[in-house]
């Protein structure tokens, strides 16, 4: 159990691309322990991925069920993620254990639908939304070596018309 | 007068390579740029921009006075007490827009305010047409008293052809 070190900007490797596992054993199980350690000494972390710790391997971990108020599934381990599809745009702020003192604003798909191996090689299938959509995009981004900071839009765009649409339909749910 | 920052200020009627020739000069007389914040503002260029340099207030109005001259712009000089890495997050983020350009800003920061809005971050513009005019401003900033205060305080003082939309910046650290 130990918590690793986290590579920072501007760390030529974290432009760099993982590699897919192909073997789920116990050496790739104690990595996830100690990646999902580091991930939670991270005051607010919901979400690592391994190139970030200098495994150039297809793993990242996301939980975001600290957040209250926010639907999600809990502590998620995806290995060899493949996102297969995107639904609809959302401007959100993130930040990066990567990219010390700085936050800023990126467009994700605000529901996706996600294929993963789980730690144990079972392959399953995701439907994730809003907040844990957006961490795993974010998380699958390291994987092909691109940081937040390639995707930042200016304070200014605004998605005004989808906001105002999404209000209504939060209204309805509720 | 900590860390020799400086603040620089200019402002001036905007044309191409205003950024540029400043910069430049700064840097070839050995300074440091901190944050900074430049906008286009009815037709002017504005800076302000943070300023590393050893040389002491005097001499950087020296180092940017030939340039201030040529492309007839006008600035300004304090000495600060800079910090960077010192960013602050906002929690929340408004939008508005409408008609009555005084009522917007009077009306909504001061209705903000009394209901605990720190504001980090303020933008305005104007839109619409010369008969028309459509005020639009975006403000970030931290809730003090909790978001909730925020929402009630805006949907008490509602105003009639001001939209107003709030939303919470959740920031995802991954
Ligand atoms: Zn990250």
């Amino acid at each position: 159990m130990a918590i690793l070190e986290v590579l920072t900007i501007p760390d030529p490797r974290l432009k760099q691309e993982s590699q897919p596992v192909e073997r789920f054993d116990s050496s790739l199980r104690d990595f996830i322990h100690d990646l999902e350690q580091t991930m939670r000494s991270s005051p607010g972390g919901v979400g690592i991925a391994a190139p970030q710790v200098a495994r150039f391997e297809r793993i990242i971990i996301v939980d975001v069920s600290r957040k209250p108020k926010i639907q999600s599934h809990g502590r998620l381990v995806l290995i060899n993620p493949e996102i297969l599809e995107w639904q609809g745009m959302e401007k959100g702020r993130e930040g990066c254990m990567s990219v010390p003192d700085y936050t800023g604003n990126v467009i994700r798909a605000k529901t996706i639908k996600i294929n993963a191996y789980d730690e144990s090689g079972q392959m399953r299938s995701y439907d994730c939304e809003g907040y844990e959509a957006r961490a795993i995009q974010h998380e699958v981004d390291h994987l092909d070596g691109v940081l937040f900071l390639d995707r930042l839009v200016s304070r200014r765009t605004d998605l005004f018309q989808r906001k105002v649409y999404s209000e209504k339909s939060v209204a309805k749910s509720d | 007068m900590t860390n020799n920052w400086h603040m620089l200020t200019v402002v001036g009627k905007d044309k191409p390579g205003i950024v540029a020739s400043i910069s430049e000069a700064l840097f070839a007389a050995g300074c440091n740029f901190g944050e900074a914040s430049m906008s286009r503002l009815g037709g002017n260029f504005t800076i302000m921009l943070m300023v590393q340099y050893e040389g002491g207030t005097e001499r950087l109005e020296k180092i940017i006075a030939p340039i201030a001259q040529t492309l007839n712009l006008r600035c300004h000089i304090n000495a600060i007490e800079g910090q960077l890495h010192a960013h602050r997050e906002p929690d929340v983020r408004i939008s508005v827009y409408g008609q009555d350009r005084t009522g917007i800003v009077a009306h909504v920061t001061g209705t903000l305010a009394r209901a605990g809005l720190d504001i980090y971050d303020l933008e305005s513009d104007v839109g619409g047409s010369g008969e028309n005019p459509v005020y639009i401003m975006h403000i970030e900033g931290h809730a003090m008293r909790g978001v909730d205060a925020l929402k009630e305080a805006l949907e008490t003082e509602k105003t009639p052809g001001i939209e107003t939309h709030l939303e919470e910046i959740d920031t995802i650290i991954g």
